[in-house]
């Protein structure tokens, strides 16, 4: 019965048709309405706030691994290390991800650059990455349609938990390198991935291969784990916090929805968490009007705050929320947290009956 | 032969920036470039048929509101994805103070 609940999920399930013919797919989301003059200073890019922060963390980075490596063989190396693995292994996905909007700077080949680095070192491919975000903005949480929703109904806890150090994703990722370096992509991939961007996937699969049989390669010539923990072992030893910041983002709220309110958080964070996350925090804010850079959104939530739910205190606040509600959708695969919004806010946008979060068997209703 | 219509005032547009103009059910977008020049495209992303009249004039540079695809509307040219598609453009005029585009 799960596994059949869970197969909904897949782009190539008859939820995906489903979708399309009830409007779902491509749908006409709600937008706080924001004055064009206020939109355009939001929207603005500049170099300095991306460029700053990126020096930041770049030289934390070096900085870490420098040390890491100065004390490496001594207990003194593991702190350096595991602050080190933090940054590569989780922080690497909010960069991926501005950078990948091409927000975070202002300059275009910058956001390039940096999406070149943060894909490799949080092992995406650039490019069925960009699409399968691309589909993600478009179908927010929608079954069948949305390559990226993490938290599914049931949730898989054990996949989820083994995820917090990386155990599914790294042997993902390498199984899609080969089959990537060998001149293929999965169904999934080939239904959001057009055929003319194909042959960079190809092409990305190979050098990163070849990258981490380098370090393989050294670790087993110099007899030494280094080369692999500073490449490629951080996708495994510091990947929790990404995981941690990211269920923050939609677990637990509505599916087949058109309203950001509905199946996405706003979660206030501390300026270091905020750095860390580049203020994907403000996570309904950014769904809504996703041209508006990390370093603005802040104001953007002033703006739009109105309009929703009010944003949870702290991540502990939003985990007291989502554990009990992940934990009861594993028997009850309808319910869903839908929260209030303030007085005067504009009502949600439920144009289809069944867009009302629970996600009901949309191909059946079609079929029906 | 196309047909010239008026779309707009020339102050309806800031410089770098966009506005919407509707004609026959047809939507276009209006550009004023940081020099004064005037363009116009289609209305809708090619990608995902996005307004993008919502969206971000950078220099000659249109950035679709929902993916952040960029056209140059200069010439509608795709630069990169997810816009794979140039966006069509229209031979644009001002006279009088007033910009018209030349339609089908």
């Amino acid at each position: 019965m799960d596994r059949d609940r869970l197969a909904r999920y897949s782009l190539t399930s008859p939820e995906n048709d489903a979708a399309v013919e009830l409007g779902l797919a491509g749908g006409a989301w709600f937008r706080s309405a924001i004055p064009r003059k206020r939109m355009k200073e939001l929207m603005r890019r500049s170099d300095y706030p991306a460029v700053r922060d990126t020096a930041i963390w770049f030289g934390l980075i070096l900085g870490l691994a420098g040390l890491g490596i100065a004390f490496w063989g001594t207990w003194w190396a593991v702190p350096f290390f595991a602050g080190y693995g933090v940054l590569y292994g989780s922080t690497s996905d909010s960069r991926w991800h501005e950078s990948g909007h091409g927000t975070a700077f202002k300059t275009r080949w910058m956001d390039q650059g940096l999406y070149q680095i943060a894909s490799f070192m949080i092992m995406r491919d650039p490019t069925t990455w960009r699409w399968s975000h691309t589909r993600h903005h478009t179908d927010t949480l929608i079954v069948g349609r949305d390559p990226e929703i993490a938290v599914m109904r049931p949730a898989r806890l054990a996949r989820l938990l083994a995820n917090l150090v990386g155990l599914v994703d790294v042997p993902l990722a390498f199984r899609l390198m080969f089959l990537h370096a060998s001149g293929r992509l999965t169904a999934d991939e080939a239904d959001y991935v057009p055929e003319s961007e194909r042959h960079k996937v190809y092409r990305t699969a190979r050098i990163d291969l070849a990258i981490y049989a380098t370090a393989i390669g050294l670790a087993i010539g110099l007899r030494t784990w280094l080369p692999v923990v500073l490449i490629g072992g951080p996708r495994l030893y510091g990947a929790f916090l990404f995981n941690l910041y990211g269920f923050t983002q939609h677990a637990g709220m509505g599916e087949n929805v058109l309203d950001h309110r509905l199946n996405t958080r706003t979660v206030k964070m501390c300026l270091v968490n905020r750095f860390l996350y580049w203020n994907m925090n403000y996570h309904v804010e950014h769904h809504m009007f996703p041209m508006v850079p990390y370093y603005r959104l802040p104001e953007l939530h002033e703006e739009v705050k109105h309009d929703c739910a009010p944003a949870y205190p702290s991540m502990w606040a939003a985990y007291k929320e989502i554990v009990p509600a992940v934990l009861r959708q594993l028997r009850d695969q309808e319910y869903y947290i839908r929260r209030e919004l303030l007085p005067g806010a504009a009502p949600y946008n439920e144009p289809v009956p069944l867009a009302d979060g629970r996600a009901l068997p949309l191909a059946g209703a079609v079929a029906a | 032969m196309g047909q010239w219509i008026a779309a707009c005032a020339a102050d309806d547009v800031d410089p770098e920036d966009v506005i919407p103009v509707e004609h026959d059910g047809k939507d276009y977008a209006i550009y004023r470039s940081p020099s004064d020049g005037y363009y116009a495209t289609d209305g809708h992303c090619t990608h995902e048929q996005t307004l993008l009249c919502d969206g971000l004039v950078i220099g000659s540079v249109i950035e679709c509101p929902k993916h952040n695809g960029r056209f140059d509307y200069t010439s509608g040219r795709a630069l990169g994805a997810p816009v794979l598609v140039d966006v069509r453009t229209y031979p644009v005029k001002v006279a009088d103070g007033t910009v018209y585009i030349e339609v089908d």
